[in-house]
Formats: structure tokens, C-alpha cells, sequence
């Protein structure tokens, strides 16, 4: 067993642990704290992966943003001390199903891929490296570094595919959805804004 | 070629250099790295508080710690450490025993990592990704749930009006800072920390906080939202001790309560040390001083060891430069008063928040009207970093900021001259 394959067990582990005491803490905040650790490790498993990127989107985006409105949000409103999560039956049934149908869905998605072809490919779990690539500026895939080629993807631009030896295409990126994303968030910014305004009386109406 | 010029990283260094196998020798590096950061980690607080204590005093006309070791006190914080260890590890019958038990540790792990990515001179720099301030920023940004947690796990109002408060500032003022970063980002085109170092080689004039009108007033408003994300007076509502007797922390003492504080004081230096790669040249001297010696004395061309020193004398500016910001906080902290929590969430939403905003439009129309006049027409390519795009430094450093196969994760003893990188492409 390599480091990297060590690294990812423990990683696993811990993303799992992590998950399944979310589920069984009866506490709401401690059911956050497991969050953050299942969270947190995953992430780990990006950067295992080399994507730099999307590992520190992870911390930042559910555990530094989410998680910590979520707790403010049960601090807040909360009327015990320690609130406490008390779950029906029939929730927990419904719940079960639910869980189950997704991990029906991952499991056949799992197993529907050819992982022969995939290691074949992939050099033997290595990946393969480019040279030409290489000569071209790009950096190794095992060096992560993923920032410029996202946000140049981002803007429209697909260097990695466009510029190859012999390249005729011309891929567009994904300038679209991102400006699409964008103009959401805006307008859920907006609404929250409208939501959270302090509401004025009006004299007359009394 | 000899193994040790062809080192890349730490890593690399040791499994060419040892007979041991990939997995060891990135251990052993690892390692290395680990008890470095940890030890300047451990370091800087013990520096930190004292010179607080000699701030403070010496700003209210006092003479501050004056006994222990000596003339100027410079055992004070050891001997307070050694106190805090031997007291007993409290934990309130009203608590929640697991969270309270584990939030000291969360900001103790959230600020320590944070340092992975601060790169402490050219080339010393645990791992040097291409997303460092992002990294950095996301890290800084999970301090806040182990003060939170703290808070809220204390069973006490104190601590949870502490906790709410930290919660709530900490929010609001995540976002000016981002902005404020990304203004000297969208100048060198790279959220490589390491790279946005070698962009200001050279004199002081090649700065970010130089570089146009938006970076240099972004530099004062990063600035006070930094101080104000530390918890720093004059933003320190989460632990007001005149109106909430210790804030978060009233449950806790001992060794628990010291983490939370060498937390506190090394994350005084990670905003600060992001604020000299940012806007205040990094590991440069301002005045090419260092610069002159090398080239005439020809250090860095004369092999590892000379480069070696360069490096050493550039991290020894650079902790001077943070150390400077660090005092500059605590300067503002003993000269004003503390804010009201109204008035600290005004400050930031109402002010500090369209600033940055208004800064970061202009700091991006910035380059277009640089590059519509005439004066200026320059060749891209785009291929290139949006760095070369707008900026060029003036003196090309000695391992140029696109060629990106050669500067990642370089380490110090593997100082890397050109010969040895270059048989491997």
C-alpha cells in the first residue's frame, strides 16, 4: 500500500465516520461539528486528487460559509440550551428510503463504469504525461495547479483543447452557465434583501 | 548531476539524497515541514505577548513586565505559560463536555493550517499551490466555528453572547476582506502567493499598495477588516471584557484558554504576513539593497548556498514586515476605544463593504484604461497569466513567476539552479 493510497483510506474513513455520526447525534450543533469533520475530509480527498481548486472551494463554501450560518442560525433561534433533534418514525422511515434509493443510484453509476479501460488508460492508476503538452507550458497533472485552466474555462476559454497540436476545434467553455450562476445568485441576493428589509409601518393605515 | 541541485521540493530532496522509498521520504519531508511551522508557530505568540504586554505598557506609561529574565521582562510569557499549564483543565457541569473539549483544538488546527500556503521567503514554503490565498482565506474563515462552538458550548450567557457576536462579525466581515484581496489579485493575474512576491522584485515603488490608486486604499480598508476579523481591538466585541467578562472564553482556562490565544496572535501574523505578500512587496527589501550585495557579490549565480543566503535574508524581511503590521495592531489596539456592536456592524456593511466593492469595479477598469492610451501598447499572448498582461517587473526574478514547471513547491535546502530543473523537460 502506497502513502497515497493510506492517505485516501484514512480520508474515506473519516468522511464516512463522520457522516454516519451526523446522522446518529440527537444534538444539533454536535450533528455540526460531524459535518465539518466529514466536510473537511472530503475536501481532503480533493486535494488528494490534485484539484487544489475545488478542495479549498469545499472548505470555504460548506464548512466555512454554510456551516457556520447554519449554526448561527440554530444559535439564534434556539430556546434550550442545547436543542435537541427528536425524529418520528415515519420520518425516519421516509429518510431511510430516501437514503437508500441514492445509494442505489451511486452504487449502479459505481459499478456501470469500466475500470479496466479506466486503469488501462490512466498508466496503471499514474497518470499518463503528456509531453507535448509539457512543452506547451502545461504543468504535470500530478502538480495540481488547476486555478488558471478553471478560470480561463470559465471565461470561454479552453486552452487545453484548443491549442493542441493539430487541434481544429473550438470549445466554448463555460462562460454561459457561469454567467447564468451569476445572475442567480444576484437575484437571490436581491430577494434576500427584500426579505430581511426593515419592514416600515405605514401611519395612515392604523 | 548531482541529486542534490535536482531536488524540487523537500520531498524530492530526501528520497534522491536517502535510500528510502516515496512514501518515507514525503513522511520525513512532511514531517520537517510540520515541526518548522510549529515551532515558529509556538514562537511567535511567545514574542507576541510579550511585546503586547510592552506595548500596552509603555502606551499607558507604564514599563510593563520588567523581572522575569531579566531587565525587560523577556521570560514573562514563558513563565505564564508554564502557569497556565500546571492549572487545571476545568469543564463546567453545564457544559456540552465533547464540543467544549474540542473547540480550542478546531482554531488551534484552522489557524495552524493556514500556514501550510504563507510562503516565509523565496522558496520557504511548505506547499506551494496555485490557489495559496484562497487556501488561506478558506482556512482563516473555520476559526470562526471553533469560537462559535466555544460559545455555544460553554452553557453560559457570557460565552454565548460572545459566541453570536463572534458569529456575526466574522460574517459580515469575510466579505470586504475577500474583496480587498482580489484587488492587488486582478494586478498580477495569480492567486499564487509565491508568484505575487516575485511580481514586486525590485524597488518600493514596484509594490502592489504602489501599483494604481485602487490597490493603495484597498491596502487600509484590508487592513482594518483584518484587524477586525482577528478579533482585535478596536473589534473586539466577542470577548468585551467590560461588558461580557471574558467573552467566548469565560468558561475556559488553562492550557484550553492558551490555545485560543496562540491561535489569536498567530493568525495576527498570518493576516499580516497576507497583507505583505499582498501589498507590501513580500520577501523584497524595498530598496534593492539585498539586491545590489547579490548581484555584486554574485550569491545567487554562485551555486545553492549563495542562493541559500538570499533566500534566508529575504525571509528575515519578511518576518520583519509582518512583525511591523503585527505591532501596528496592537498599537491601534491600546490608542482606541472599543466599537459598539451596532456601531461595528455599520462599519462594515454600511462602509467598509460598498468600498471594497467600488475598489475592486475600478482596480479591474483599471488595466483597460492603461492599455486604451497610446502611450502604453504592449504585446499578449494567451498563453500568458493575466500578470504579464498588465504588469512587468522591472528586474526578472531569479526564477521567472509564468514558468510555472519550476516554482512549485521549491523548499530550502533544494535551492534550484536552472541546469539541474532543466534536464527534465
Amino acid at each position: 500500500m502506497t502513502g497515497h493510497q493510506l492517505l485516501f483510506w484514512i480520508f474515506a474513513a473519516v468522511t464516512c465516520g463522520g457522516a454516519i455520526a451526523v446522522v446518529l447525534t440527537q444534538n444539533v450543533v454536535r450533528m455540526a461539528f460531524w459535518l465539518i469533520v466529514s466536510l473537511g475530509a472530503s475536501s481532503g480527498l480533493f486535494f488528494l486528487l490534485n484539484a487544489d481548486f475545488v478542495g479549498t472551494a469545499q472548505l470555504l463554501v460548506y464548512v466555512g460559509g454554510t456551516l457556520v450560518l447554519m449554526v448561527f442560525g440554530v444559535m439564534l433561534t434556539a430556546s434550550g440550551p442545547f436543542s435537541k433533534m427528536q425524529t418520528r418514525p415515519g420520518e425516519l422511515f421516509l429518510a431511510g428510503v430516501v437514503a437508500f434509493l441514492l445509494l442505489g443510484l451511486l452504487g449502479s453509476t459505481v459499478c456501470s463504469v469500466d475500470w479496466e479501460r479506466v486503469v488501462a488508460a490512466t498508466n496503471d492508476g499514474h497518470p499518463v504525461v503528456d509531453r507535448q503538452a509539457l512543452n506547451h507550458g502545461y504543468n504535470l497533472p500530478q502538480e495540481g495547479n488547476t486555478g488558471h485552466p478553471l478560470g480561463m474555462a470559465f471565461l470561454g476559454i479552453r486552452p487545453d483543447r484548443d491549442l493542441g497540436v493539430g487541434s481544429k476545434t473550438f470549445s466554448n467553455g463555460y462562460l454561459l452557465p457561469f454567467e447564468i450562476v451569476s445572475v442567480h445568485l444576484l437575484v437571490v441576493l436581491i430577494a434576500a434583501a427584500y426579505l430581511a428589509r426593515a419592514k416600515r409601518r405605514v401611519a395612515s393605515d392604523d | 548531476m548531482m541529486p542534490l541541485i535536482a531536488a524540487n521540493s523537500l520531498g524530492e530532496f530526501v528520497l534522491e539524497s536517502l535510500p528510502v522509498n516515496e512514501t518515507v521520504a514525503f513522511t520525513i519531508a512532511a514531517l520537517i515541514h510540520v515541526v518548522l511551522i510549529l515551532t515558529f508557530f509556538g514562537v511567535a505568540p511567545l514574542v507576541f505577548i510579550w511585546l503586547e504586554r510592552k506595548v500596552a505598557g509603555r502606551i499607558q506609561d507604564r514599563l510593563g513586565p520588567t523581572r522575569v529574565g531579566g531587565r525587560f521582562g523577556w521570560l514573562q510569557t514563558l513563565a505564564d505559560g508554564v502557569k497556565l499549564i500546571q492549572k487545571e483543565d476545568l469543564c463546567p457541569a453545564e457544559a456540552d463536555r465533547m464540543l467544549f473539549r474540542m473547540s480550542p483544538y478546531l482554531v488551534f488546527v484552522a489557524s495552524f493550517g493556514a500556514f501550510i500556503v504563507l510562503p516565509f521567503g523565496n522558496g520557504f514554503i511548505v506547499q506551494n499551490l496555485e490557489v495559496g490565498l484562497f487556501f488561506m482565506l478558506a482556512l482563516m474563515s473555520l476559526e470562526v466555528l471553533g469560537v462559535v462552538f466555544a460559545g455555544y458550548s460553554s452553557g453560559s450567557k457570557w460565552a454565548l453572547f460572545g459566541g453570536i457576536r463572534e458569529a456575526a462579525q466574522v460574517v459580515s466581515y469575510e466579505i470586504p476582506m475577500a474583496i480587498c484581496a482580489l484587488v492587488p489579485i486582478i494586478a498580477t493575474g495569480t492567486l499564487n502567493l509565491v508568484e505575487v512576491g516575485y511580481v514586486q522584485s525590485g524597488g518600493f515603488w514596484n509594490w502592489l499598495v504602489f501599483q494604481n490608486p485602487f490597490t493603495f486604499v484597498a491596502f487600509f480598508v484590508y487592513f482594518t477588516v483584518a484587524t477586525a476579523s482577528v478579533k482585535r481591538a478596536p473589534f473586539d466585541l466577542a470577548e468585551a471584557e467590560s461588558e461580557l467578562v471574558g467573552g467566548f472564553h469565560t468558561e475556559y482556562s488553562g492550557i484550553r484558554w492558551s490555545y485560543f490565544f496562540m491561535a489569536e496572535y498567530a493568525s495576527m501574523f498570518a493576516v499580516s504576513g497576507i497583507a505583505v505578500f499582498l501589498f507590501l512587496g513580500g520577501w523584497y527589501d524595498g530598496l534593492q539593497i539585498v539586491e545590489s550585495i547579490d548581484r555584486a557579490l554574485g550569491l545567487s549565480s554562485s551555486g545553492w548556498l549563495g542562493q541559500y543566503i538570499v533566500n534566508l535574508i529575504g525571509l528575515a524581511i519578511f518576518i520583519t514586515k509582518g512583525c511591523g503590521l503585527v505591532f501596528f495592531q496592537m498599537w491601534v489596539r491600546w490608542s482606541l476605544p472599543r466599537l459598539r456592536i451596532d456601531q461595528v456592524m455599520t462599519t462594515c456593511l454600511k462602509y467598509l463593504l460598498p468600498i471594497s466593492c467600488m475598489l475592486f469595479l475600478g482596480a479591474t477598469v483599471w488595466p483597460l484604461v492603461i492599455y486604451s492610451s497610446p502611450m502604453s501598447a504592449k504585446q499578449t499572448t494567451l498563453m500568458a497569466p493575466m500578470g504579464n498582461r498588465v504588469y512587468n517587473p522591472k528586474r526578472t526574478a531569479v526564477q521567472p513567476a509564468a514558468d510555472k514547471n519550476h516554482s512549485t513547491t521549491q523548499s530550502a535546502p533544494a535551492a534550484v539552479n536552472k541546469e539541474g530543473s532543466g534536464e527534465e523537460a
